[in-house]
This record gives C-alpha cells, structure tokens and sequence, in this order.
C-alpha cells in the first residue's frame, strides 16, 4: 500500500484576482514518479511552485507527510527542485555548486543548534553525487563551460544532494535537443528508481509524461482535468481536451444508443462503454492507429483519401467522411483520391461524456496546420516567460 | 562617395579636441613650472607639489574631500545595492515611474540640487532649533539648540546625489541574473539574507564596485553641490580651489588641479576597463 507524502487540499491561487489555480485537490504518494502535464498558462508550474514552498496559495492547504506546511519557507522544507534553465550558480564551479545546499549549516532537531557538516563528509557525498550523474571528474569545471545536458546534470546533483524526500523538476528537459532529451527521460527515470525519491515533473511534452510517470495528472486552465497512470490517461480519455493533447485522436460527436452501441454517421457501432444514458450525446474518440482500412465494399464507414504524408514508420493519410476528415495511421499506401472503406474494433473506440471541450478538437480539417502546431511541441522560452511574467504580476 | 572625412570635418575635430584638452595640458605644464608665471617656462620643478603638501589648508581641503567621498561612496553604495533589489523585485508598473524619478537628479542642474538641499538643511535646522529648545527646557537635557551647515551635511548632500548613480550601475546586473537563482538558493536551505549574500552579492559584485567607484568619482570633484552644503567652515578640494583663485593665483592653483584631474582619470579610466571587460566576458557567455 503507497505512502501519502504531499497533499493539496482545495487549492486556489489568484494573482491580482485572476485565478490561474481553481480549486486543485491532489495527493501524491511516496516514491512516485507523478507529472504535472499541460498546455502553457495551464497551472502546472505554479502547482509545483505552491510545493516547493515559493508561492503561498490563496485559498486551501498543503500537507506533507500529513502535516500543514502553507507557511513553512522553502529552505525548511525536505524538498529540492530542479529549475527550468537549471538556475547553477554562475560564480561557482561544479563541485560548490553542488556542495552549496551542504554547506549552509542546518539546525539540528535535538541540540536546536547550527550544525555544519563536517568538510570530509560534503567531499564525500558530492563526489559520490557526481558519480551518479556521470559527471566523475568535472568538479573543478566551471559550469558555463558545461554543455546544457551537463548543466541539467549538475542542477540533478545539487539539488538529490540534500537527499530530499521529494524533487520538484520544472521542464528540466526543455531547453535540451532531441536525443538528449530521450537519454535524459531515461537516465532521470534510473535516477529516481535508484535513489527511491519522489519526483514531481512539470513538462508540456505529453511524450515526456508518458514515457517516465507512474502517474500524470493533465492540467488546463488552472483545473485538473484528469488523473491517472499514462495507458489510462491514452486510452481513457475523460474529455476532448486530455484526448486531443495526448497522443493524436479524432473526436466524433455520437451518440449512445445503448450499452456498447454508439453510433456516429448514423451508423451504429460496437463499442465497451457502459453507463450512459440513452441516446446521450457524447465525444467518440478514434485513434489514428486503431482504424483497419479495408476494400471500399466491406468497410463499415466509406471516405476518400486526401492527403498522405510518409512518416517513416507509417504513412499518416486524412480521409475525408462524409465531410469530418479523420487522421489514420496506416502501414498500406492509399493513394490520394482513392476510395477506402475502414474498419474499428470495440476496444479502438472510446466514448466520452460532453465538456465545454466539445467541438474544439479533433478535426483534421486544416490538418496541415494543426500538424506544425504538434511537430512544434517544442520548448518556447518567450511563451514560458510569459507566463512567469504573469505569474510574477 | 567619398568615405574619407573632410578636410573640414578633420579640422573641426582637431578644433574641438584642442579647445577641450589644450587647457588641461598647459595647466598640467605649468604646475612643474620653475616660475610664478603662467606663460613664460623657466625649467622643471616639483616645488609646488611640494609646498602643496606643506600648505594646512590644502592638506585640510584634501582630508574633507577623501572623507567625503569615501564615506559618501560606502553608504551610497550600501543603500543604493538594496534600493535597485527593491526596485528589481517591484511590479513593473511601479519600477517604471520610480526609475524615472531616480534618474532625474542626475541630470537636474547641479546647482538646482544645491540649494534646495541648502534650503532644505536650513528649514531642518529652524525646526530642530524649536524642538532641542523645548525638549532641554522640558526634559533638562542639553542638545544643541543651533546646528549649522558643515562636515554632516556635504556628507548628506554627496550620499543623496551618489545613490541613482549606484542604483543605475547594479539595475543592468540584476536584470542579467537568472531569475530562479534566489530561489535555488532558498530551495537549498538559505534564508532570504543568505542567499543575498550568497548568490545575489556574487551575481552582482561588477555592479556594486563599479557604483562605488563612480560614486567616489562624482565625490572627489565635486564643488557645486559641496559649495552650497559645505557652509563655511568646510570645504573641500574643490572649493579650495575655487578660493585660491579669488586671491593672487599661483602655480599652486595649477598643481592641486593636476592631482584632481589625474585623480578622476584615473578612476574613469578604471570604471571604463571594467566595464568593457565585463560586457566582453557577458557576450562570451551568451556565446557559450
């Protein structure tokens, strides 16, 4: 049975009566890998800066290990946060960066006095720090001469140095290429296996969140819009929002004509869902990679192809149905123009109750558009600051 | 086209540079003069530096000035670090308007901020007056009852016009810092006032010498604003000098502005390597 670290308890937090934090409840257990995922402006960053004790919410409580902590300062804390742009000391080297959080004497529970630790003991556990982040060697380096993925090391080292019950990592891959990214997911994933830490990450990469979490919470305009393990969270959606920004999807209206039948086009399909009312009106969500494409007379829907792209793995074709273009993913080449006939099994269809989300998503209509919109899932600095403007406002 | 300047705009060039430096040079010239006069050379001589060093009242004016100057940059610089972190951590739209305010004593006429500031000592010292009279006949204390301009006050005046000159010279560094750096600093364990000393004081160090440095610079040679503070009793370098030329002017005059003038280029010539360096060593790390 997990642990219960930190719990937030109704928390709201408004700068200048504009409430980008509504009302979140959330509880994290020790030794989970937990990721805050959302758009920019969503909360996220501001959720994980209420933890690490920088901002103080407006309304409702925080609690660690059941305790309330809404007025401890960051530096009481037995949390350590990795900083987007790792935020290294710049007039330090390597090894006193990550020694600086060992060499600020700590009050010690009994005595009730400063203690320092002892120099042999800081030499000790920064080297043995550095050995865990490959970075053997690099002490006397000063960190501008580091390359940002050493950066991100050293920022790992000087924070898990503290040995923390918790570490709040902000973005920390952002601003890191491509494949230093994917060796980064899998080395922070070691990391926390290995140290046994919990580890709360903010990231707007929805590939990020999947790959490394035991638990993603997805966030939108200061709300949680839904909570789970990464297959939950990819293949039940709980609304147009969290289906649209994880993974690709397209979003049908239908509607429920009876336990497992829902029917889209006027045609009725099987599906698992139970639970809805009859005839409710709801979002069915299709991934692109759940569709079979068969000959024109056996598919239980008829479209024609209008754009192919070739992805490498798969060809990516929209096929336009009944005037609602659809994405397919698909191994056979179709042709542009070509009429095609598709297939879905029950487990490939999954429906959702309406949301305000309804309608906003998961059309591929100006596919071409909304493509370089998700290929462009790259790190934005100017959006970032924007939004720390606004958070500082 | 023609890209080489003209040669009119060569010789208004030379025009300019020797009507603002000939003076300067030939009054350096003439400090080492073997005369009193101040046209005619008569041979090398270091004599008046050396009366110089013998004259009380120059020795004196020279005590008031590096007093003044090196109190003055300190405490500006003290309370100029700390009001640029506050300005730094306001919302935008107060730090705006105040950096305004901040800037417009700089350019106000120095003899504006003079005698305002005279004026404003002297009101000071009427209502102090009022209230050291009634606290002694009240309490039977004895505080003096008349105070007058002198030492404190030029102080007062120096700290007063050296502070948006510090503020101006630490905004930049602040705004250069990474944000988060305090708050890894306190995410590590400091307290607000040690991670100012430990990341903020670091981060900013270039600036708050740099401040000081052109505080002590604005101090050293200043005389307006001196003049009006000083009262009678006290003066500066610079007021020495404008007295001695009141009188029967000798070579002296020369010598004591030749230590000034060297004094303040030195100094500038300090500020300006630093600052260069500085821009070199951020560009380097943009670079990086």
């Amino acid at each position: 049975m997990p642990k219960e670290l930190i719990r937030l308890a109704n928390c709201t937090m408004a700068f200048d009566g504009e409430v980008v934090l509504d009302n979140i409840n959330l509880y994290i257990n020790d030794q989970e890998f937990l990721t805050l995922l959302g758009p920019s402006g969503c909360g996220k960053t501001t959720t994980l800066r209420i933890i690490g004790g920088f901002q103080t919410p407006t309304q409702g409580d925080v609690f660690f290990d059941g305790v309330r902590i809404n007025d401890v300062p960051p530096h009481k804390r037995t949390i350590n946060t990795v900083f987007q742009r790792y935020a290294l000391f710049p007039h330090l080297n390597v090894f006193e960066n990550i020694a600086f959080g060992l060499r600020i004497p700590k009050t010690d529970p009994e005595s009730r006095r400063k203690v320092k630790l002892p120099e042999s003991e800081i030499q000790e556990r920064v080297l043995e720090m550095l050995k865990v982040v490959n970075l053997k060697g690099f002490e006397k380096r000063a960190v501008s001469s580091l390359s940002g993925g050493q950066q991100q090391r050293v920022a790992i080292a000087r924070a898990l140095v503290n040995r923390p019950k918790v570490l709040l990592l902000d973005e920390p891959l952002g601003a890191l290429d491509l494949r230093l990214r994917k060796d980064m997911q899998i080395e922070l994933k070691r990391i926390q296996q290995a140290m046994g830490i919990t580890f709360i990450y903010v990231t707007h990469d929805q590939e990020e969140a999947l790959a490394m979490s035991d638990t993603v919470v997805v966030m939108d305009e200061g709300k949680i819009q839904q909570i789970g393990t990464p297959e939950d969270i990819y293949n039940e959606p709980k609304n147009a929002f969290v289906a649209d920004f994880i993974g690709e999807s397209n979003i049908i209206d239908g509607i429920m004509r009876a336990d497992g039948v829902v029917e889209i086009f006027n045609r009725r399909f099987q599906c698992l869902d139970k639970g809805f009312a009859k005839d409710e009106p709801v979002d069915v969500v299709i991934r692109p990679e759940d569709v079979d494409i068969v000959p024109e007379g056996q598919g239980q829907l008829k479209g024609t192809v209008t754009s192919v792209t070739f992805k490498g793995m798969q060809y990516d074709i929209i096929v336009d149905f009944y005037g609602f273009k659809w994405l397919i993913q698909t191994t056979d080449l179709s042709p542009v123009g070509s009429r095609i006939g598709i297939k879905i099994d029950p487990d490939g269809i999954h429906v959702m109750k309406k949301s305000h989300y309804s309608g906003m998503f998961g059309d591929y209509s100006s596919y071409s558009e909304e493509y370089e919109e998700i290929s462009d899932a790259d790190y934005d600095p100017e959006a970032e600051d924007q939004e720390a403007e606004h958070e500082e406002e | 086209m023609n890209r080489k300047p003209s040669l009119f705009s060569r010789l208004m060039t030379g025009l300019i540079f020797l009507f603002l430096y000939a003076p300067i040079f030939v009054l350096i010239i003439f400090s080492f003069n073997n005369s009193k006069s101040r046209s005619v050379w008569a041979g090398f001589t270091l004599d008046w530096y050396d009366k110089l060093f013998h004259d009380q009242m120059i020795l004196d004016a020279l005590y008031t000035t590096l007093a003044v100057s090196v109190l003055a940059a300190v405490i500006a610089t003290v309370a100029g670090t700390f009001a640029a972190i506050g300005f730094y951590n306001m919302k935008k739209r107060w730090r705006t308007p105040l950096m305004t305010v901040n800037n417009i004593p700089m350019v106000n006429a120095e003899i504006v901020t003079g005698v305002s500031l005279c004026l404003f000592f002297v009101a000071f010292f009427n209502l102090w007056g009022d209230f050291a009279h009634w606290v002694n006949g009240a309490f039977g204390l004895q505080l003096p009852e008349q105070l007058y301009l002198g030492f404190g006050t030029m102080l007062i005046a120096h700290i007063t016009f050296n502070i948006p000159y510090v503020i101006l010279s630490i905004m930049p560094k602040l705004r250069q810092m990474d944000k988060n750096l305090v708050d890894a600093a306190q995410d590590l364990g400091c307290t607000w006032m040690q991670a100012f000393w430990k990341v903020v004081v670091p981060e900013i160090k270039p600036g708050i010498i740099n401040g000081l440095l052109i505080a002590f610079t604005m101090s050293v040679d200043d005389f307006v604003i001196s003049y009006f503070t000083a009262g009678s009793s006290t003066a500066n370098l610079a007021m020495r000098i404008y007295a001695m030329t009141k009188k029967r002017i000798s070579p002296e005059v020369n010598a004591v502005s030749t230590l000034l003038f060297v004094t303040v280029l030195v100094l500038l010539v300090i500020i300006n390597v630093r600052e260069a360096r500085q821009e070199r060593a951020a560009a380097k790390q943009r670079i990086t």
